[in-house]
């Protein structure tokens, strides 16, 4: 049972008032895309054991969609950060760095 | 016998007499006592039959590792199998009944098996059951079920309520023995919020039945003293009858409470399960103490010699007169000065141990009780009771020595901390091979929200085993200052012994009981080595090795002892299990609590709910609403009164309560570029006041969901969804508002509740509408899909001229408040016009007729609107709309994919719902083909027979063609392929 701090309404919101989005930061692709993008951004998911970046939704709160950042193996949360980005904050990529050196780093 | 002595016993109250039934005995015991003490107060050493052999069980703990001792407890509402006797405390009236038995407890027919136990090794049911596989399903399944399971399932609905509660804190400390109390003294103190949870109704864990001093007064007033401290300060909270059954992930821990286990019927919730949330989690929740492998060592009246002393110091319990102490240490010795102080005897001490020099063994024989050394026992005699053991080296194959005769056998293999709590997140044991045990690896804790720590062991649950170690170890947990200091005697060290003799043969082994609940012997998981059963994992599916309700609580580390021997390797090696919550099992109450009944989901109901209960409903539900399926008159069948209304509608007038609709209003200078996107169709250049139907797929291309949009002014649209589609299709919108085109300036709300709909339709709908007045509602002012705002009838109304049954039709829209008083007014007005209200299969039927696709019956995640023949609601000038991309796929874009056709029987019967339509041939598993599916099928009272609409494979194109349907018993269906319009193809009706 996870707890999530919702950065849109402040709430550390537990696992059950949340609805899980899958992988973060997926790229749309649309009409004239080739096979292959549109099959990777429709199917093709990272699943690492380690650093992820995921959706979530504030979906029993304040309804709104956030991204975190979470060990898969450990469940460690390294931080949660509002939707509207397109990779993520780069003090939050410095903290993963800090507590996974080994992390390869964001793509 | 066992009995009750004249004197002792701290838990019970002499002065508080009850009566307990045990198979329809009564018993006499005290307030105070536990089911099991209550028994054997009673001399009912044995409770029960075990698993396999049915042999006699009797009582071999006193807490929550108790393998045998389960009853069902209570009666009718109230009864409750699989109740550990040990844990559950008496109360007067309590009814009991063993278990696992036929006839009876005393003779047990089952019990033949144990004659056999040469044919039933570990793997028995593995091997027998696998062929021939014809027998599984008429021999095998029916023999498993009728003696698998032990106890009864209850059969009447629970007479108790139960309750869920949250709590939260900064440390909770599970278990309130010395080291619990230490522990929480010390968070207390510096501040923290803490919580204490300890399972039983008393304090004090072992320390208060072993008796020591601690910093000069008896453990007991030490106790008191803390208890009476912590329940006084504001910070702490400390709960008895408390079970910390499993920890997860973050610092969440669930507790359950026992509350009105032990005074039934008194109002109060029987039990509540607690949610807490937690920085820290402090196990101080002690040890188990092991059985020692030797041949009989199953027989009642063997039991763990820290029980033996509870049952003497706790309830004043004499098991028998001549009590043997079997052990590998120092701590078994108590037992035998706690049985001398009670005035029993102990003929020896059998100590595995070559060279016995402690200060308790010294003790024991100051008081002249012999003290056998590096001996063991060879066997225990007798059946349903000990009657004597046979003394033999330890160290050689188990020829007798001597014989003692007792009445109890008090074993000790030492102890075993217990980690579960540690473990079930994710905490790491290590082997600690100077205690012979696994303990927790303090540098590998389970894990918390912040990557660190998450959970400390202290205490005997940390491996600390005597009371000064433990002290010290609880109190460095947050204490400054020195740590509480005992009298205790040093230890000295144990010595592992796994089985008993070293040498014993394989006749002995075969009666050297792992896992007494479920029969597993030494002999069962030496063959499941042999035979190849490596893996800890394996070994205990194999053998069922702790996979009893005791989940082996007792059993598990002799028997991976074992393993690990017979592999010839260390036991860190092998390993263990992997434990996993709960710690004791809970009752379903508890995890449903209130989630019961009427309130097990809660119900969404439409403004006009009660009017539809008050006039012969019958509700379907839909999502949590409930819609009518159609009103029943008296007298009339369900299928007789939806032709009714169906007829009624197609006549006269009908009305629909269509509140359930979605109605999501979609605003903002971006909301025409927004609802482009989202749906198929163009709905940015639908003018003001204007509908337009519209289809929304996924991101694959699939159709999700329909609706009528209506454009309410120059920046406002709404959007009709499918009753139980309207909260995923918020959803759906603003995930993308919010993650894709978040700059796009366009705000959504869901008003479905805002607003009661009802349909009105049929040839009359204007007719009553115009008696309303208020409002031009004729067809040169109010055309098909159009819609207006104004006064009907003196209510607030937006009325839409749309149509789901191809009749004349307008669904109005009125404030949620005044939608049962709109429906009554077009009642009431309606009755000159012959108006009946319509169900939902009222309504599927006239969309049917019609040929009008419903979401979930024609879609079912795999159907694109070209399958359904609605290329015609896909705008091809859109460079882009969610899922263009995902059906320009070539298996969406194949003309060979099944789509929309009418179907109608030769005969005029229906079809069954969800036929295939076979093709000749088979496939490659050998299943004949199949060419298409029935995906609505009816009855059609306007047409007087069955209609259907399907998919089938080139189905526009084969129009007049006959397939075959095979349904149930054999029997094949011919229906015609047609144009899915059945009814005034035209559209003469809905134009009038």
């Amino acid at each position: 049972m996870l707890i999530l701090e919702c950065p849109c309404c402040g709430v550390k919101a537990e696992e059950t008032e949340l609805a899980p989005g899958g992988e973060a930061h997926l790229k749309r692709y649309g009409p004239g895309s080739s096979d292959e993008d549109f099959d990777n951004y429709m199917f093709a998911r990272a699943n690492p054991k380690g650093v992820h970046f995921e959706r979530w939704r504030h979906a029993y709160g304040c309804g709104k969609w956030f991204l975190a950042a979470r060990c898969t193996a450990t469940l460690e949360v390294f931080g949660t950060y509002p939707a509207q980005t397109t990779e993520p904050p780069a003090e939050l990529q410095a903290y993963i760095k800090s507590r996974r050196p080994e992390w390869e780093g964001y793509k | 016998m066992s009995t009750r002595l004249a004197r002792g016993g701290r838990l019970i109250d002499r002065s508080k007499p009850i009566t307990i039934s045990f198979n329809g005995r009564r018993m006499p015991a005290f307030l105070g006592d536990t089911l099991a003490s209550a028994v054997l107060a009673n001399d009912q050493m044995m409770v029960g039959r075990s698993f396999k052999y049915h042999r006699p069980r009797g009582i071999m703990a006193s807490g929550a590792e108790e393998p045998n001792a389960l009853v069902g407890l209570g009666a009718g509402p109230r009864f409750e199998p699989n109740q550990r006797m040990t844990t559950t405390e008496a109360f007067d009236g309590a009814e009991t009944a063993s278990q696992n038995h036929w006839p009876s407890l005393e003779f047990d027919i089952g019990a033949i098996n144990n004659k056999f136990s040469r044919f039933l090794p570990g793997g028995f049911y593995y091997k027998t059951f696998m062929w021939p596989r014809s027998f599984w399903k008429n021999v095998y399944e029916p023999f498993i079920r009728q003696s698998a399971g032990l106890g009864k399932v209850p059969t009447d609905r629970d007479a108790d309520r139960y309750e869920q509660a949250y709590a939260y804190a900064d440390v909770v400390v599970v278990g309130a023995g010395i080291a619990g109390l230490t522990a929480a003294l010390g968070a207390a103190r510096s501040g923290k919020r803490v919580i204490v949870l300890e399972m039983t109704p008393a304090c004090g864990g072992r320390a208060v039945v072993d008796g020591f001093a601690i910093d000069g007064q008896p453990a007991e007033g030490w106790v008191a003293a803390a208890v009476d401290t912590l329940r006084g300060m504001d910070n702490v909270t400390l709960m008895t009858r408390t079970m910390a059954t499993g920890l997860y992930d973050h610092g969440y821990l669930m507790a359950a409470q026992r509350i009105a286990d032990h005074t039934p019927g008194d109002g109060r919730p029987k039990q509540r399960l607690w949610r807490i949330r937690t920085a820290e989690v402090i196990t101080a929740t002690g040890a188990i103490e092991r059985p020692l492998s030797f041949a009989g060592n199953d027989i009642p009246g063997v039991m763990l010699a820290a029980a033996v002393r509870d049952y003497a110091v706790n309830y004043g319990i004499s098991i028998g007169d001549r009590t043997v102490i079997v052990t590998n240490n120092d701590d078994a010795y108590r037992t035998a000065l706690a049985l001398l102080d009670a005035g029993l005897t102990v003929p020896a001490v059998i100590d595995a141990r070559p060279t016995v020099t402690g200060a308790l063994p010294q003790a024991v024989r100051d008081r002249g009780v012999r003290v056998l050394e590096g001996r063991g026992i060879a066997k225990v005699h007798g059946g349903k009771r000990v009657t004597g053991v046979e003394v033999c080296v330890q160290a050689g194959e188990g020829a007798m020595i001597e014989e003692l005769g007792c009445d109890c056998v008090a074993m000790s293999g030492g102890w075993s901390p217990v980690v579960h709590l540690w473990s079930h997140c994710g905490g790491k044991l290590l082997w600690d091979e100077a205690r012979a045990m696994f303990r927790p690896d303090a540098n590998r804790p389970p894990l918390g929200a912040d990557g660190r720590g998450m959970v400390r062991a202290v205490g005997a649950a940390n491996g600390m085993l005597t009371p000064d170690e433990v002290l010290t170890d609880a109190h460095a947990a947050f204490g400054d200052g020195t740590a509480p200091q005992t009298n205790a005697p040093d230890e000295a060290r144990m010595e592992p012994v796994w089985i008993m003799p070293q040498g014993a043969g394989p006749k002995l082994r075969a009666k050297m009981w792992l896992d007494p609940q479920n029969d597993v012997k030494v002999s069962d998981v030496q063959l499941a080595a042999r035979e190849g059963y490596e893996s800890v994992e394996h070994t205990k599916r194999y053998t069922t090795l702790g996979m009893a309700t005791d989940q082996g609580k007792i059993s598990n580390i002799n028997g991976l002892a074992v393993l690990s021997d017979a592999l010839h390797q260390q036991i860190p090696a092998t390993g263990t299990t992997t434990f996993r919550p709960p710690y004791t099992p809970l009752t379903l109450g508890t995890i449903a609590a209130e989630a019961r009944g009427e309130i097990f989901q809660p119900l969404r109901r439409t403004p006009i709910h009660e009017w539809h209960e008050a006039h012969g409903v019958e509700w379907e539900p839909v999502g949590l609403w409930r819609r009518p399926f159609c009103y029943k008159r008296a007298g009339e069948t369900t299928h007789a009164a939806v032709n009714r209304e169906v007829r009624n509608t197609r006549t006269n007038l009908g009305l629909l309560d269509a509140s359930t609709l979605g109605k999501i209003l979609v605003k903002g200078p971006d909301a025409g570029k927004f609802l482009d996107m989202l749906y198929t169709g163009v709905m940015s250049t639908l003018p003001v006041g204007k509908c337009r139907y519209g289809l929304m797929c996924n991101e694959q291309g699939f159709l999700s969901d329909d609706g009528v949009v209506v454009r309410l002014s120059e920046d406002s649209w709404l959007c009709h969804t499918t009753s139980g589609g309207a909260d995923r299709i918020h959803g759906w919108m603003e995930d993308w508002l919010q993650c894709e085109w978040w700059d796009w300036k366009v705000y959504t709300a869901n008003l479905t509740e805002q607003f009661a709909q009802i349909a009105v339709v049929g040839p009359n709908a204007r007719k009553v509408l115009e008696k309303l007045g208020g409002m031009d509602v004729s067809k040169a002012t109010l055309p098909f899909m159009t819609f207006a705002e104004g006064q009907l009838g003196g209510f607030n109304a937006r009325v839409f001229r749309i149509s789901f049954s191809g009749e004349l039709s307008y669904e109005i829209a009125v404030p949620a408040s005044e939608g049962r008083a709109f429906w009554e007014k077009l009642i009431e007005a309606g009755q000159e016009f012959g108006v009946m209200p319509y169900g939902t299969e009222c309504l599927h039927i006239l969309r049917a007729e019609k040929g009008f696709i419903m979401i979930g019956d024609e879609t079912d995640g795999t159907v694109i609107p070209q399958d359904l023949n609605m290329a015609w609601a896909i705008s091809k000038k859109k460079p882009d709309y969610l899922g263009k991309r995902g059906q320009e796929r070539s298996f969406l874009a194949s003309p060979d994919r099944w789509k929309l056709v009418g179907l109608e029987t030769l005969d005029g019967s229906v079809l069954p719902e969800g036929a295939y339509a076979v093709a000749p041939g088979v496939n490659a598993n050998g299943q004949r083909n199949v060419q298409g599916r029935v995906t609505s099928t009816y009855f059609s009272p306007t047409l007087n027979r069955g209609i259907a609409m399907g998919l089938v494979k080139h189905g526009p194109d084969r129009m007049g063609e006959v397939l075959d349907f095979p349904g149930d018993g054999g029997k094949v269906h011919q229906a015609r392929i047609v144009d899915q319009v059945f009814y005034d193809k035209e559209g003469a009706k809905n134009d009038a």
